[in-house]
């Protein structure tokens, strides 16, 4: 249990795919202008994220490793993830109208985005079980989550500042994403010591 | 050669499964939109400024194809010519469509009255209208700093000697403005000629004539003089019915402090 917790907090907090990977940069610059369009966004992507884990983790396991295959891994789960995101789309449309609204237009532009290819490989690389795996990229999501929540707050804030004009739009904004990302730094080593 | 077809055959099954997949699911679960859906969002313009009380042009289309009772002209921009094209598509009656404007009723510039405070914050004018009603001495006028024409999808709207000009020959009624303006000075109206208030100071006459002007005074001679008794003075400002205004000129010929103003084919001027 206590293994669970641990790779769940650090993949929130310390691994954090937005602000120590640096996967995912582009919807979280391109997003996280308003606060409902980037809980959209990260709903979304949670949901991708573990579906894209329980697809992937078996094809890895059972068909690509004992076969010899692992070199095969991006190109196939390019291929599985953005087959699967299509599919929940178009079951989201028939059966859950209402979702499909609030997560349909994020649901294309994450189609095997990094952050989503980024777990599943990872979750490979670092040999977890299919339980651990899930929990990861559970852990990754709801990371994923706080950095775009956090930063459109940053963001709606940078609107009303006065910024000199050669630092306003897009330079202020990567400006204010290192430095939410130094903050992050602060975690390192937190979660390892809790349970000691 | 084998080791090549032994990485490629397997890629190109795993495509072919969700190929397959994806087809029959698509096939299976395919939502039917009514096929005259995309004739009906074709005749309408796209500028999706919401003018019809839907959400979008999209909404719209929804909207009149799911239900025969909504009326074809509630598109302001497109004008009679959307509402007849809606109309053959659709099979219905067609109605036609007074083509709507918009009009301030403020004319508070720099010549009229003056500012209080030196304002310097956010440029906008909902933004200076929480600061004790705005930079100007008077606080129901025109705030000057552009939220209308920020919002106006057609560029109709310029700010001139510190209030908002309408050029309603580029207006297409959408609204937008009459929304956005934070002391709600701008309406919407038919487009003939008329009449028009250029003030909405609802203070008393005296206090309204310290801090412009323009502004009206609520002396009820435009009452007086209306033949058609399409004017009256609500809360000291005076208010003219557009249905019953018969664009005479008279309230604007004999209006005390010229705040009056005719609208015609050539916009909003003074007599």
């Amino acid at each position: 249990m206590t293994k669970f917790i641990i790779i769940l907090l650090s993949a929130v907090f310390i691994n954090n795919y937005v602000l120590s990977r640096f996967l995912g940069i582009c919807p979280f610059l391109g997003v996280s202008k308003k606060l409902d369009s980037a809980t959209g966004m990260s709903c979304a992507v949670i949901f991708v994220m573990l579906m894209a884990t329980a697809a992937t983790w078996p094809i890895q396991m059972y068909l690509l490793n004992p076969n010899g295959l692992g070199y095969l891994q991006t190109i196939v789960f390019i291929l599985v993830i953005a087959a699967l995101v299509q599919l929940v789309e178009i079951v989201l449309k028939r059966y859950i109208p209402a979702l499909h609204k609030s997560l349909g237009v994020y649901l294309p532009l994450i189609t095997t985005n990094c952050a989503v290819l980024g777990v599943t490989i990872l979750n490979i690389d670092e040999g977890y079980t299919f339980a651990e795996a899930m929990v990861n990229s559970l852990g990754s999501g709801l990371g994923f989550f706080l950095a775009m929540v956090m930063f459109s707050g940053v963001r709606s804030k940078l609107e009303g500042a006065d910024i000199p004009k050669c630092f306003s739009g897009l330079p202020i904004t990567l400006i204010a994403a290192s430095i939410t990302s130094l903050s992050f730094l602060g975690f390192g080593g937190v979660v390892e010591n809790l349970f000691a | 050669m084998t080791e090549i077809l032994t990485a490629v055959i397997p890629v190109v099954i795993i495509g072919i499964i969700c190929a397959a997949v994806l087809v029959v699911a698509s096939k299976i679960m395919a939502v039917k939109e009514d096929e005259r859906f995309p004739t009906v969002r074709e005749c309408l313009p796209g500028a999706n400024c919401g003018a019809c009380g839907y959400a979008g042009c999209d909404g719209y289309a929804k909207a009149l194809v799911e239900d025969e009772s909504i009326p074809t002209n509630l598109c302001i921009p497109g004008g009679a010519t959307v509402a007849k094209q809606l109309s053959e598509a659709l099979g219905v009656e067609f109605e036609e469509v007074a083509r709507q404007v918009a009009v301030i009723h403020c004319y508070g510039d720099c010549e009229h009255t003056q500012d209080q405070v030196d304002y310097r914050g956010m440029e906008s004018c909902s933004a200076a209208n929480l600061l004790f009603g705005g930079k100007g001495e008077c606080i129901y006028g025109c705030l000057g700093m552009g939220d209308c024409q920020k919002v106006c999808p057609q560029d109709a709207i310029c700010i001139e000697n510190g209030i908002a000009h309408i050029r309603q020959s580029l207006c297409i009624g959408c609204g937008l403005c009459a929304k956005t303006c934070p002391n709600g000075l701008i309406s919407m109206m038919t487009d003939k000629v008329q009449a028009v208030v250029s003030c909405s100071n609802i203070d008393k006459g005296a206090v309204t004539r310290k801090v412009c002007s323009n502004g009206c005074i609520g002396c009820r001679k435009c009452v007086k003089v209306c033949p058609s008794e399409a004017i009256s003075v609500v809360n000291n400002v005076a208010v003219i019915d557009g249905d019953k205004c018969t664009g005479c000129g008279e309230c604007a010929a004999n209006c005390t402090t010229n705040c009056i103003m005719m609208y015609d084919e050539n916009g909003l001027h003074r007599v």
